[in-house]
């Protein structure tokens, strides 16, 4: 037994809670992409009967706070016979929570592509699809991606919100060691840490892909 | 299904609670906006370590849980001779979080005056604090209230967080409730509602000042 001084002997322990955040991290974000894409083009949509649920959902989930809507989704859901998991509930929640602040990233990415290059587009004869397709979303993209990175550090650090319905995340694991060690300084400080750790590869990433669009951009 | 007598039962309570709660919203946004334009400012100095010591500070606050921070503020603190109320260390959690967002949103403020005000400034040999106070921050700051107003709707989102180091604000009232009469779907719901309703109307006025403000 290879013993770890203080306080990195915590890290073990911690470790199990990483495991269950990056789970979480990465199930939610690929939620939360897909409804980014299906609200922001549904938002765009010239049918009314597509964008105003879109809006809806927006505002829906844009104004009600994520911890709520987890509570309700974990307390409330079983009163009308559906009983989810904490972990189902948080993916779901988490998902579909930032894929409402992603589907303005998409949106706004989207008008931001100047009209002259959609009407290029219909004066070489291409559909409507080949324009959004091969045209817009290529340039769109590029914008989008930085935004995204931002987003997926915003929804790592809305994991953490699931140790409060009893899924053993990285905070759980937390408060679970401070009760048993009473070493609270050293825990939450280990804590603190190792969030940071997750995040600082995303932060590095948007910081490359912003400084490769400017170079694109000039 | 819905149950109304139950509703009107819960409901005076949470609305007391909505109190604590929007108190708590206010304090942190005060305990923000001073300190992250202090931190915009420090970030901006021309002495190297200072401004590479913000610039780490506002990185690890920002990109760290806040659950994380308030658990740390509201159980370690006390250890070093410093406790607080679940009011106060919520307050200087929200506080403390949100100032390293308002920095960033100081300094592009900042950033977007042109450097020709500067340099009038210090022609007519304004002092530092002169420059800061009656050219800079008055031309930086109005373009960047809506943006601001976003902010304090989102720390109004964050304070159900607050109920985990034990303040009793809406959403802990509701679970309360909740546990106690063994119906969890009435005083949830309204807290849900009530957080819609108020973020809701708050976003209309701040596309109004925005309207203003772009002008």
């Amino acid at each position: 037994m290879i013993l770890i001084p203080a306080p990195f002997d915590l890290v073990p322990y911690l470790l199990q809670g990483v495991g269950v955040t990056v789970q979480l991290l990465i199930a939610s974000s690929a939620l939360a992409l897909i409804m980014s894409f299906l609200i922001g083009y549904g938002r765009l949509s010239r049918y009314r009967i597509i964008s105003l649920p879109a809006t809806v959902y927006l505002e829906f989930f844009r104004g009600t706070s994520l911890l709520v809507q987890l509570f309700w989704a974990y307390f409330v859901l079983p009163f009308f016979g559906i009983t989810l998991s904490a972990m189902t509930t948080g993916i779901i929640v988490i998902g579909l929570n930032y894929g409402a602040y992603g589907s303005e990233i998409v949106r706004s990415s989207i008008l931001s592509i100047p009209k002259a290059q959609i009407e290029a587009g219909i004066a070489l004869n291409m559909t409507r699809f080949q324009i959004s397709y091969r045209v817009i979303l290529p340039q769109a993209l590029v914008i989008m991606l930085p935004s995204f990175g931002n987003l997926a550090i915003e929804l790592l650090k809305g994991t953490a919100l699931v140790s409060l319905i009893t899924l053993n995340d990285l905070m759980f694991q937390g408060t679970v060691l401070r009760n048993t060690t009473l070493r609270t300084a050293e825990v939450f400080s280990m804590v603190l840490m190792l969030y940071f750790i997750l995040a600082y590869p995303i932060i590095l990433g948007v910081r490359k892909l912003e400084n490769r669009l400017s170079v694109w951009r000039a | 299904m819905w149950d109304w007598s139950y509703t009107l039962f819960v409901l005076p309570d949470i609305l007391k609670a909505l109190k604590i709660t929007i108190l708590a919203t206010f304090l942190g946004f005060a305990m923000a906006s001073i300190p992250g334009l202090i931190l915009a400012i420090c970030r901006r100095s021309q002495y190297k370590p200072l401004s590479m010591a913000v610039g780490a500070f506002v990185e690890f606050i920002r990109t760290t849980p806040l659950l994380a921070q308030l658990y740390f503020i509201f159980y370690v603190f006390p250890q070093f001779g410093l406790a607080l109320s679940p009011l106060a260390a919520g307050v200087i959690g929200l506080g403390l979080h949100y100032s390293t967002y308002l920095s960033e949103v100081y300094r592009a403020g900042i950033d977007s005056i042109p450097q020709a005000q500067w340099e009038a400034a210090t022609a007519l040999s304004f002092s530092t604090r002169h420059i800061w106070l009656k050219i800079i921050l008055p031309q930086a700051i109005p373009p960047i209230l809506p943006v601001m107003g976003n902010y304090l709707i989102g720390m109004f989102k964050d304070t159900p967080l607050l109920s985990a180091i034990t303040l009793v604000e809406i959403l802990q009232v509701a679970k309360l409730q909740g546990s106690q009469y063994f119906r969890y779907l009435e005083p949830i719901t309204i807290v849900g509602l009530l957080f819609l309703i108020l973020s809701y109307v708050s976003s209309l006025g701040i596309k109004r000042l925005e309207a203003r403000v772009n002008h």
